[in-house]
């Protein structure tokens, strides 16, 4: 159904498998389901004023990208077409393991994000969607009387 | 045969275990003129990518440069490590002081030609 984004990587297999296995008997998994693999590749970092979500989506024309926030759930979503000509009597495919086709994943945003501050920006394949936490819920220093 | 076939061996490898890197997913197609690589290095910029073509031995590498904002801590990471790696061996047919490449969107563009003695040429089959 999906390919992971660094085929026969064996050590990252191993990584991933003991993180499924972990996820699976150590805690509940999301009703997403594992959520993880898949294209594209996430990173989500968090800082007391914003959340920022790195999608490793390389080749795509930034327009057919969409990014939704809805209720606390981002969704990306698009296509990456199949750039490969079609095989013919003179041409030989040898290693075909770069995803195609339409993607789509969820990430599960904090409570306290602004829906309303969002900014996406694509570079070098790399969609990053940065997410404005309200200035209510950051941390402040409360003196003591 | 594949014209290019992948470096497996850990003897001929140069990467050590502790200096893991990404392994970059490609395509790798052949016409009658030459070999066409891609392959898939988001987050690394055009000036971030090294080519190497050492004997027979082709190698990309890439180094991923991520702004990051102040006080982020990663709290989620699907691409652990910040570099790519991979290598592969030409076979002799392959013109590895023509390789050209370009780096589009996190995509790499390798196009190794056929040397011209290697070109195409009908073989007259002889009926004896």
């Amino acid at each position: 159904m999906y390919r992971t984004l660094f085929p026969r990587d064996l050590f990252a297999e191993f990584d991933r498998l003991q993180r499924e296995v972990s996820t699976v008997f150590d805690t509940t998994p999301g009703i997403r389901g594992l959520g993880r693999g898949g294209y594209p590749a996430l990173n989500v970092g968090t800082s007391p004023t914003s959340v920022e979500v790195y999608a490793f989506a390389p080749g795509l024309d930034p327009t057919t990208i969409e990014v939704g926030l809805d209720r606390g759930v981002l969704t990306l979503t698009g296509e990456r077409k199949r750039s490969l000509p079609a095989p013919d009597a003179k041409t030989a495919l040898h290693l075909e393991e770069r995803f195609s086709g339409r993607f789509r994943r969820v990430v599960s945003l904090p409570d306290d994000i602004d829906p309303d501050a969002v900014n996406a920006r694509y570079t070098d394949g790399v969609l990053q969607v940065s997410v404005k936490r309200r200035e209510a819920v950051q941390p402040r220093r409360i003196t003591v009387q | 045969m594949n014209a290019v076939t992948e470096n497996r061996d850990p003897a001929k490898t140069t990467v050590a275990r502790s200096d893991a890197a990404l392994l970059p997913p490609v395509d790798v197609i052949e016409d009658a003129t030459g070999i066409t690589l891609y392959a898939d290095m988001p987050g690394v910029a055009k000036d971030r990518v090294q080519v190497r073509i050492d004997g027979d031995q082709l190698a990309i590498e890439g180094e991923i440069a991520l702004t990051l904002a102040q006080g982020v801590e990663p709290t989620h990471a699907e691409v652990p490590r910040s570099r790519y790696h991979r290598a592969f061996t030409l076979s002799k047919e392959l013109d590895g002081d023509k390789v050209s490449a370009e780096m589009n969107q996190g995509v790499l563009r390798l196009r190794i030609p056929k040397a011209d003695h290697a070109q195409p040429r009908r073989v007259q089959v002889q009926v004896s």
